[in-house]
């Protein structure tokens, strides 16, 4: 089946409505318009004296970490906690599955917990697909990151903060740099940017860290850092893992730093307010200059704040209170 | 026990037939097709009038999972199975557990099938004790007993050292040597073909340069060798081409391909269905094309089922974590007949493919009607129409992707040594 067209049917309810949230693909716009709205609307709660809402009372959220994560995790938990929610943390790559016990054994024994959402992550590509396809219907999935597929809450995250300094998405010139080939959050931000309407997504990086037919996901391909932002809106560095070099994937990381290392020499061939993102953490000296890290241009911490509304955002949207009313659920 | 096949349309491949005849077996053997021979007083009548008589089938690879998987499917379910769906000779890779790699281990499974007596198995032997790659197995013990193959099967040899001489000790045995071709290294891990679908799905790659570096090298070394080459499953287009122009130069080399991987691609994966996880993969609509044309021109001789039964777990995993293959002896000869139904082959060749001409790289006496021959026949409604689904699916295994598919052309009787083993 068409991966665009499987997605998309797993995802929403019959009425278009978010059920499980696994993958930008196959999403239409309006959904990611309206994730990004509500959670505008949800990042005052920050600001409140008492940081709550009471719009998931009563809805127990299990963080199913099969792949250790601290950022991701945290601001999930964070998030739903500020909407009210009772949550369990369960890092199972220890624990369960070491002694034998098959996924859908996990699933089930957490299910008789009568838990209402699991945020899982896993080192599999696809593995919040399998779980969403398999639990009791009444469970809703957020995919926290899988394998090398999708990481999509990331990628609101990113069009969340993209939205609050750009306004639109039509007009934007967005380059991606560095390890697409290992990168859900890369594969994630492309769809959304495409669905969105970007004008143009090019991807930065040496062969070896490209997938193959890469631009058939609707992307420009560039092995020049300075060409690849040359007057690009946007600037999205990945993270680049320690093992590539092992792996031959790459020479140095004093190579890399010096080809593709995003310098402020280097940012003067993008826009005058080009925007700096990393979906963290960073390796200093490896994929940016500190100077560039830290600069006026960097909204990377800025990231991290919008992670918790946007996170809010879909929890509410997937228990279906997003107006506020309460559902039993 | 004498009996008359009567009205049927025969098409024998390997003997040119392929007219309206009569069918007569005594004593397990064909007696003669057309001339009623003299004196013959038939005890049992099948009518075949408007179906199609052919050899029975031979399937180039399948797995019954025993011994050491019984859990997943038996030599008994599994050779009845292949019973009802036409096929009388079943070659089985040596990856059992134990391994094919002794007499004993041989002989345990020939005979087993022999004693239920739906289907006969042809066990190939291991290349390599244990399949690990670096000790020769005892290849003339095992010819002794009747292996007229060794193989590796799915653990590829990555010391080419050792697979030059076990090519050579093959040889020396006149032995055949079965490949699965694959580089593994190249594959470094992957699960998927490598292209759009795995960059979407975010899969590990297998490039197609795992196949054909691999093609490429064995190639070299059947000519330095001497040794008859079987590739087993190409699934890239350009390994077509490369083992065509082999046996074009005069090379010893046949090679077969999957029934699956002459209709499916990688957009089988689309929803992450594991049922699609197969080794070699599911490739491009380009290789998928490529393998046609391969069978359609000759560069590929046989077609095979490739039939690995599981069981319901072995595929309830995400995708990378499954076992790969496809319970398949259900399929095998409603898919080959389709592609007949699509052009790419006619009919008669067709069922060569997987009759007489597997025999011929088995070495084997089977896949054909010739007079004299043990009479193993398939008889098969070409006109019915039928839709595959599990609880009607004859293996063991239920892990198939044609699932739901519709399919023109049944089974009605199969005969194994002259004996009804299917059909009334």
């Amino acid at each position: 089946m068409d991966p665009k067209k499987a997605s998309g049917k797993l995802q929403t309810d019959s009425n278009g409505r978010l059920r499980h949230f696994l993958t930008i693909e196959g999403l239409k716009s309006d959904l990611l318009t309206e994730i990004l709205d509500t959670a505008e609307s949800f990042s005052s709660v920050a600001e409140q004296a008492i940081k709550k809402v009471p719009l998931l009372r009563g809805v127990t959220v299990a963080n199913l970490f099969f792949e250790a994560s601290t950022r991701t995790r945290t601001t999930f938990e964070v998030a739903a906690k500020r909407l009210s929610a009772d949550v369990l943390n369960l890092n199972i790559n220890t624990s369960a599955t070491s002694k034998g016990e098959s996924l859908l054994d996990t699933l089930r024994n957490l299910e008789a917990m009568n838990c209402d959402m699991f945020v899982v992550r896993h080192n599999n590509s696809g593995a919040a697909h399998f779980i969403a396809q398999h639990v009791a219907p009444h469970l809703r999935i957020i995919n926290a990151g899988d394998g090398r597929h999708a990481h999509p809450t990331q990628a609101m995250l990113d069009m969340f903060t993209i939205r609050r300094h750009k306004k639109e998405f039509n007009n934007l010139r967005i380059a991606i740099v560095g390890d697409v080939m290992h990168s859900r959050v890369a594969r994630s931000q492309i769809h959304a940017l495409s669905t969105l309407g970007a004008a143009e997504i090019r991807v930065v990086a040496p062969k070896t860290l490209l997938p193959r037919d890469v631009q058939k996901l609707g992307v420009h391909v560039y092995h020049d850092l300075c060409e690849g932002i040359k007057d690009v809106d946007v600037i999205i560095m990945l993270r680049l893992q320690r093992e590539r070099m092992t792996s031959a994937f790459l020479p140095s990381e004093h190579e890399y730093f010096h080809l593709y290392g995003l310098t402020e020499e280097k940012l003067q061939f993008a826009k005058p307010d080009v925007m700096v993102m990393h979906p963290g953490p960073i390796n200093r000296g490896v994929e940016m200059d500190s100077k560039v890290a830290d600069g006026t241009h960097s909204v990377i911490l800025e990231q991290v704040t919008n992670g918790i509304a946007v996170r809010m955002a879909i929890m509410a949207m997937i228990m279906g209170n997003r107006h506020g009313q309460e559902h039993a659920s | 026990m004498k009996l008359i096949i009567k009205n049927g349309h025969v098409i024998d491949p390997a003997n040119n037939i392929d007219a309206k005849h009569d069918v007569y077996i005594a004593d397990g053997k064909i007696l003669s097709v057309g001339k009623m021979p003299a004196g013959f007083d038939a005890e049992k009548t099948i009518d075949a009038k408007g179906k199609i008589v052919c050899p029975g089938l031979v399937d180039l690879c399948a797995r019954m999972r025993e011994p050491g998987q019984e859990h997943k499917a038996t030599i008994k379910s599994e050779t009845l199975a292949a019973a009802s769906n036409g096929i009388t000779t079943l070659c089985c890779p040596p990856d059992t557990q134990p391994v094919i790699d002794t007499q004993a281990v041989f002989e345990s499974i020939y005979d087993r099938a022999e004693h239920y007596g739906y289907a006969q198995i042809l066990p190939l032997g291991a290349l390599t004790q244990g399949l690990d790659g670096s000790r020769l197995s005892e290849m003339a013990a095992l010819k002794e007993v009747g292996c007229t193959g060794v193989s590796n099967a799915m653990h590829p040899i990555e010391n080419m050292v050792i697979m030059r001489r076990a090519m050579e000790y093959a040889a020396t045995f006149d032995l055949t040597v079965f490949i699965q071709p694959e580089d593994p290294v190249l594959r470094d891990g992957g699960t998927a073909h490598e292209g759009e679908l795995s960059t979407r799905l975010g899969l590990r790659g297998i490039p197609q340069a795992a196949e054909t570096v691999a093609v490429a090298t064995y190639i070299a070394l059947a000519a330095e060798t001497g040794v008859r080459v079987h590739f087993n499953h190409l699934s890239t287009a350009r390994a077509v081409q490369m083992v065509g122009r082999a046996i074009h130069d005069g090379h010893p080399i046949s090679a077969d391909v999957t029934a699956h991987h002459l209709f499916l691609t990688e957009m089988e994966l689309g929803d992450y269905n594991t049922n699609g996880f197969v080794e070699p993969p599911l490739r491009s609509q380009r290789d998928r094309d490529g393998l046609r044309d391969g069978i359609a021109k000759g560069a590929i001789a046989a077609i095979c089922s490739d039939h690995q039964p599981h069981e319901l777990d072995a595929k309830l995993t995400p995708f990378a974590l499954a076992e790969p293959g496809i319970s398949s002896l259900d399929t095998l000869l409603p898919l080959g007949l389709r592609l007949v139904d699509e052009g790419v082959m006619t009919l008669s060749n067709m069922l060569a493919s997987i009759t007489c001409k597997p025999a011929q790289i088995l070495n084997i006496d089977a896949g054909t009607l010739s007079e004299g021959g043990q009479a193993d026949v398939c008889i098969f409604d070409s006109d019915k129409s039928w839709q595959l689904n599990a609880e009607t699916m004859t293996s063991r295994g239920k892990n198939s992707p044609f699932i739901g598919w519709e399919f023109k052309g049944k089974v009605t009787h199969t005969l194994h040594k002259g004996r009804l083993v299917f059909g009334e």
